[in-house]
């Protein structure tokens, strides 16, 4: 019983802190790409919606190459004296990573169905382009937001590829997924199964919670 | 419709199915050449590999081999994954399988001795040449096997409770599915060091050892093995269970630093 407390606590935890992480950028990459032209515009949106549909072993491995400590940015996050690779802070990035395609997809929605005339009103009233975002775009755009944040917290509650490459399955950083993982692999079903019941109620408020927001799953 | 609701049925099952095709006999079935199916510890690998490139030629008979932590091989069996053959890292594993009725006790044998090594990446090696070195601050994390249920991990964690470190390390160490991945880890420095078998480490570039484990002062390793109550090659099954107990087989075993527990 304390398992499935600590390892649903911990992964709630965690999608929580990743769909924080992915909150700024992802609502700044689905603005611009809802409003603005420029150069690279759809090479940022095919690269945006990658971890999608690479598997996420292979993005896994990928962030381990990055991350790790022989990697492009190991090197200076070693230096900074930060470990990443083996600790939570994997798990973050791996959930914010796989979670980030669903947040910016919706959110982007979100921003195109806003009527540009209201923004239009905004800046010729004296508005300043940040202003009319925060007081105009991000307001009316909030379903797709909030509804692009359910379903990357969703998708980052249910990470497994991406997250037992970069962060293990060290005993207390073991998201549900790695944890069910490991008990099916050690014939271990009975504590399994209650970690699937404690998965798929997640899922079903999740997913509850997003159709109530209006998008589809 | 009836062919719409055809073909999304066998796409269905061919969805279903599919998973299961990373499993060597499901190929079986349709190939005509007699076949075995092996499952042996990650370790072994590479020596069963070679094992049963000499044993394909005499015998024209096919080996599929199964690598993987003896700790998942166990839990397939028990599952009722059809295997002929299976050589674990340890003697726990083995006898999970028995005890349920998979692995046959009559056929049980110990084949195999190996040796514990401690590894630290190439390009960082830290002074490291005994237990109480590990201590340090400077050892961030340490890769084992799964210590719950890794063979190796099992013999590491012995080993440092023996020598009194194992309370002072344990918030440091990685638990890794299996031994080889435990030495992946430490070849790309994502971890200060690692116990690993001896016979991972000599071939390794990029893990280096830093210190032996003495054969006496570490837990006795064995490899077991036995053949499936219901081998669904039986004659095969039979044929390459004496085959591993040959010169022949010894020999490749000890080209890659294990040690033979038969007399030969």
């Amino acid at each position: 019983m304390t398992e499935l407390f600590e390892v649903t606590g911990f992964t709630v935890l965690m999608a929580g802190v990743a769909t924080l992480v992915m909150l700024p950028p992802g609502i700044f990459v689905a603005w611009i790409l809802a409003r603005r032209q420029f150069y690279g515009r759809s090479v940022l949106e095919t690269v945006v919606t990658l971890p999608l549909v690479v598997p996420p072993v292979a993005t896994g491995l990928i962030l381990l190459k990055l991350l790790g400590r022989r990697g492009l940015f190991g090197g200076v996050i070693d230096a900074i004296g930060v470990d990443v690779v083996f600790t939570w802070k994997a798990v973050v990035v791996a959930m914010a990573v796989m979670g980030f395609p669903l947040l910016v997809r919706s959110a982007r929605a979100g921003f195109e169905a806003v009527d540009r005339r209201y923004e239009g009103v905004a800046a010729t009233l004296g508005a300043r382009p940040l202003k009319v975002f925060w007081t105009i775009s991000l307001p009316l755009a909030r379903r797709g937001v909030l509804a692009g944040a359910v379903l990357g917290f969703s998708r980052a509650i249910g990470e497994f590829g991406a997250t037992v490459m970069i962060a293990g399955s060290l005993p207390g950083s073991r998201t549900l997924s790695v944890a069910i993982y490991r008990h099916a692999e050690l014939g271990q079903d009975t504590a399994a199964s209650i970690l699937i019941i404690a998965a798929v109620a997640i899922g079903f408020v999740a997913v509850y919670v997003a159709n109530r927001l209006g998008v589809a799953t | 419709m009836t062919t719409i609701m055809r073909s999304l049925s066998l796409l269905l099952i061919v969805g279903f199915w599919l998973p299961s095709c990373s499993w060597p006999v499901a190929q079986s079935g349709s190939l005509s050449t007699a076949t075995v199916v092996v499952s042996v510890a990650a370790s072994l690998s590479d020596a069963v590999g070679d094992v049963a490139n000499v044993f394909e030629k005499q015998t024209g008979i096919q080996v599929l081999v199964n690598a993987a932590g003896s700790q998942i091989l166990a839990t397939q069996i028990i599952e009722e994954v059809p295997v002929d053959v299976f050589v674990s890292a340890d003697e726990r594993q083995m006898i999970r399988t028995i005890a349920q009725g998979n692995m046959d006790e009559g056929s049980y044998l110990q084949l195999l001795s190996n040796q514990l090594v401690v590894v630290v990446p190439s390009d960082r090696l830290m002074g490291i040449s005994r237990p109480d070195d590990l201590i340090a601050q400077s050892v961030r994390r340490i890769a084992l096997g799964d210590p719950e249920a890794v063979p190796g991990g099992v013999y590491a964690q012995e080993y440092l409770e023996q020598e009194g470190v194992w309370d002072a390390l344990e918030s440091k160490v990685v638990p890794m599915r299996n031994v080889r991945a435990a030495l992946r880890a430490v070849e790309a420095g994502t971890v200060d060091a690692g116990v690993v078998y001896r016979t991972d480490a000599r071939q390794s570039v990029n893990a280096v050892i830093a210190f032996d484990v003495p054969v006496g002062r570490g837990p006795r390793i064995i490899y077991p093995a036995a053949v499936s109550t219901e081998p669904p090659n039986p004659e095969s099954a039979a044929q390459f269970f004496l085959f591993l107990q040959t010169s022949t087989a010894q020999q490749i075993f000890e080209a890659y630093g294990f040690i033979s527990l038969l007399a030969h």
